[in-house]
């Protein structure tokens, strides 16, 4: 792991050729039992963790919760057997492994105890693809329980069913965003989008569709990003750096120091950094909400601010059962599946790349936003399938 | 006897031509044969006896009493003077204005008037820092009246401290600093460096509140002032002019004193900054090198610093006081004596070189805004009769144009960069859409009250003044401007010079007739 790191210091995907991934031919992994199937992998992304863990950032929080050795690839769109087009909501929840459901009709992601985790049918993990009983999407083929699985029509487009599980992140994000305190009560909160990767755009699609009043301000580093945030139908998006005088013009509140005197209702950071997250809190109102969506790791923080404008800080892991404005129930990757057909997701899938070119496409990966790509991620197709889908 | 201006024509043994660009300059060889280059008047001489010509002037005042005349135990007297804003650069010390304060305060003492107020006219500018203060009226007078009060700067946004006078024929709201308009005799300081200057411009907009610079400050009156120098077409001075009868029918008494100065703008070892380049000697040629080679090695911050810390040995050249548009009739005529150069018709492109001060950044930064404010604003207006280039036509102006900004001074700047002009250039379209929400942000109204900012609607102002040179050309080209900052004012970036008349030969043809204005020092083209 510490040779990952250094390597992913001195230069993108360099981590790819020394770290902790392989590229190697493993036994396809035994349906663990009943409710269990096979899946063929057609796309699976390459997300903020899975690369996070190859360049050895990982926080070792994980240790105890994943299983070694793993095939990564948890954003994946496949077909069963029967040749059914499936979307995995990876998160390995109580029915995966055999655990009563915390609640009738729960999601994987539900519940609030962890204990299962580690324990039942199948060797510990969080997610499939973190997992070593299980396989994963960077892989041909891997097994996924019942739980997981959900069948979309033959004909939506592999390219969109690949974004469907980012998506459901960023709407999990948008509407604990949307459901804080200081957000849920007000017609036209301000919500602050800081970053605009693929799950910050996830974040935005999520909040324009969910909370459809907000004034949606988005900070976005690359040019391409704050176009494709445009085109979301964000009210104001701008260079990641101007987003705390951006949330200021719209609340028109004071600025002390360099936090605001107000701000925003509520705000999502899409970054993960320390420094994104001292912003993300700069700019929050007090008693608002910061929502942390970016895997933060290990970070060193001042949380006297915090502290005195009793800010929530909220994180925002995978998906589950959401609860909507109207008082309804919904789950999360539900609306997900809707709203990547709404928006046209596939537009977000910039390049894919076979397995055997997995240092090129980590390497893509890493620089994205500088390279002027949202989402990469593997082709497991063959060509016949690629023409025909 | 200084020598006047001159234009001269470029033809192939003419030297290159020196530009400022920002903190620094360059050589820049134009076109022989259909260049020219403007040089202004040489500086007049000064006057010898500055403090005996200024008692002379407040004994013998043009169609009104003299000052002393017009003074009482018992009376409120206020003092309203300029700004930071000029001269420019700063002038070495005594400032004309200590001089002119310290013989009014004398006349006073005489009197027996003990209510004196002192005020800054700062219109919607920053508030000035206490060295400025001490730099403009000298520490005897700060020290005398600071402390107590009594010196102080004007608020156009504290309601208690604001007078509504009434309105013009024309509907405009007039609206001054209620100590100003209710004491029993309000002098006004002046320094006319331009001919825009002074007037009832001094009182009706140094003084005034946001309510009553809408009338004026708008883009339909910037374009349709022709020029801001030459106040008989300048629906700017129109407007002015009409709130000055207000107030004159509101009894307000306005004892107005102005002073002109002569052009002598940059001390040793920047003086040949002032000379025509075919006259550098070897001295001034090792200057420029030395000078521009050391500035670029510099940071930019550093090279602000020196420039910023020029004072200027520009001196008073005449004074005249009294009745405020009988005053300014002879004020304005010392101006054009100083600065008015006589040029034979328009030119298709006009250069300009930006350099480093506008009134807007005395001790702060050249943001892009200003540079256009300067560009279109100011030289563009450095005319009368007609612009020097012709409608249709293309301005290049040479300046970095960083979009940098000092947080302290230009807050909303900040925003408008990134808001405004984000969603549009169009003055009349921000004016409608944009203005209203910066003029009453409570954030920049409490900066521009408590800090050293200006007023949140500043920017829209300064976008504004360019306004009619924005209309009169058909493109605007800025050379070694930082591409995006330039692309954000809806300008076009060039590298070079060459390639800037490249780019403006898509407009103007390819063998344009091309007219630099160099200034600094400041100068007039009257255009026939």
């Amino acid at each position: 792991m510490g040779l990952a790191r250094i390597a992913s210091a001195i230069g993108p995907g360099a981590a790819a050729k020394v770290g902790p991934l392989d590229y190697a031919s493993v036994d396809v992994p035994k349906l663990p039992g009943v409710g269990w199937h096979r899946v063929r992998t057609r796309l699976s992304g390459i997300c903020g963790s899975d690369l996070s863990m190859i360049e050895g950032h990982a926080s070792t929080y994980f240790d105890d919760v994943v299983s070694f050795p793993f095939v990564p690839g948890h954003e994946v769109v496949g077909e069963l057997d029967d040749g059914t087009k499936v979307v995995i909501e990876p998160v390995l929840g109580h029915a995966a492994r055999g655990f009563p459901l915390p609640f009738p009709d729960a999601a994987p992601g539900d519940g609030d105890d962890y204990g299962h985790l580690t324990a039942g049918l199948i060797e510990p993990g969080i997610q499939t693809g973190f997992c070593c009983s299980t396989g994963g999407g960077w892989g041909p083929e891997f097994v996924a329980h019942d739980s997981q699985l959900h069948r979309l029509p033959p004909d939506t487009p592999d390219e969109r069913a690949v974004l469907i599980e980012p998506l459901a992140g960023g709407i999990h994000a948008a509407l604990l965003a949307a459901n804080g305190p200081a957000a849920a009560g007000h017609d036209a909160p301000i919500i602050a989008v800081l970053g605009a990767g693929t799950m910050g755009l996830a974040a935005v699609a999520g909040l324009v569709r969910y909370k459809p009043g907000a004034r949606l301000v988005v900070g976005a580093r690359y040019p391409h990003q704050q176009a494709a945030a445009h085109a979301l139908g964000a009210h104001d998006v701008v260079p990641a750096g101007e987003l705390a005088r951006a949330v200021r013009r719209l609340d028109h509140c004071r600025l002390i120091g360099d936090a605001l005197a107000g701000g925003a209702h509520a705000v999502i950071d899409a970054v993960g950094s320390a420094a994104s997250i001292a912003e993300c809190l700069r700019i929050t109102r007090p008693r608002g909400r910061t929502v942390l969506m970016g895997m933060p790791g290990e970070v060193t923080l001042d949380l006297t601010g915090l502290w005195h404008r009793e800010t929530e800080l909220v994180g925002s892991y995978t998906y589950g059962t959401e609860r909507l404005a109207d008082g309804s129930t919904a789950r999360t990757f539900a609306l997900a599946i809707d709203t990547a057909a709404t928006i046209g997701a596939e537009r977000w899938l910039s390049a894919t790349y076979a397995l055997a070119d997995h240092v090129d496409a980590i390497t893509h990966a890493a620089t994205a936003g500088r390279r002027g790509a949202i989402k990469i991620a593997f082709d497991l197709r063959n060509v016949a399938e690629r023409m025909s889908n | 006897m200084p020598r006047p201006g001159f234009v001269l024509d470029v033809d192939r043994s003419t030297p290159p031509t020196l530009f400022w660009r920002g903190e620094g300059f360059s050589l820049e060889k134009l076109p022989p044969d259909r260049s020219r280059v403007i040089y202004a008047p040489e500086p007049l001489p000064a006057i010898d006896d500055i403090d005996g010509t200024i008692r002379h002037a407040l004994d013998h005042p043009i169609d009104s009493d003299p000052l002393r005349e017009q003074m009482f135990a018992g009376m409120k007297l206020t003092v309203a003077f300029d700004d930071v804003s000029l001269p420019l650069p700063k002038m070495r010390r005594p400032d004309i204005r200590q001089r002119v304060i310290e013989a009014v305060l004398d006349v006073a003492a005489e009197a027996g008037v003990d209510d004196v107020h002192l005020i800054a006219a700062l219109a919607l500018h920053r508030r000035m820092t206490e060295g400025e203060l001490r730099h403009a009226v000298g520490n005897r007078v700060y020290d005398a009246f600071a402390p107590s009060g009594a010196l102080y700067q004007h608020d156009a946004e504290d309601p208690d401290q604001l007078a509504f006078l009434g309105q013009t024929a024309q509907g405009e709201d007039v609206e001054i600093n209620k100590r100003a308009a209710e004491s029993d005799l309000l002098v006004y300081v002046n320094i006319n460096m331009v001919a825009m200057d002074g007037g009832w411009k001094s009182t009706a907009v140094g003084l005034a509140s946001y309510r009553s610079l809408r009338p004026h400050h708008n883009p339909t009156t910037m374009e349709a002032s022709h020029s801001f120098m030459d106040q008989h077409r300048s629906e700017l001075h129109h407007s002015t002019w009409r709130m000055g009868q207000v107030l004159v029918d509101a009894g307000v008494k306005v004892f107005q004193i102005e002073s002109t100065i002569n052009t002598d703008t940059f001390p040793a070892p920047f003086d040949f900054l002032l000379k025509r380049e075919w006259e550098w000697s070897a001295k001034d040629r090792a200057m420029y090198l030395g000078t521009s080679k050391s500035l670029s090695k510099l940071p930019v911050s550093a090279a602000r610093k020196i420039f910023h810390s020029i004072e200027a040995p520009h001196q008073m050249t005449s004074i005249q006081c009294g009745e405020v548009e009988a005053v300014h009739r002879q004020t304005t005529e010392h101006v054009y004596r100083q600065q008015l150069v006589e040029v034979q018709g328009q030119t298709d492109i006009l250069t300009m070189g930006i350099p480093f001060i506008c009134p807007y950044n005395v001790h702060s930064i050249m943001n892009p805004i200003l540079v256009m404010c300067t560009g279109l604003g100011y030289f563009f207006n450095l005319y009368r009769n007609k612009p020097l280039v012709r409608e249709g036509g293309v301005v290049i102006m040479t300046h970095p144009t960083l979009p940098d900004f000092n947080p302290v001074h230009h807050p909303s700047y900040i925003d408008f960069y990134e808001q405004v002009l984000a969603d549009t250039t169009d003055p009349h379209e921000m004016s409608t859409t944009w203005e209203e929400r910066y003029a009453n942000d409570d954030w920049y109204r409490h900066l521009y009250r408590t800090s050293n900012a200006y007023h949140g609607v500043h920017p829209f102002y300064m976008w504004y003044w360019g306004a009619h040179g924005m209309k009169h050309c058909a493109k605007v080209i800025i050379v070694g401007g930082n591409a995006k900052a330039v692309r954000r004012l809806g300008f076009v970036p060039a590298s070079t010079m060459s390639d800037a008349f490249e780019m403006a030969s898509d407009v103007v043809g390819r063998s344009p007739t091309i007219t630099h204005l160099k200034t600094p020092p400041l100068m007039i083209a009257d255009v026939v």
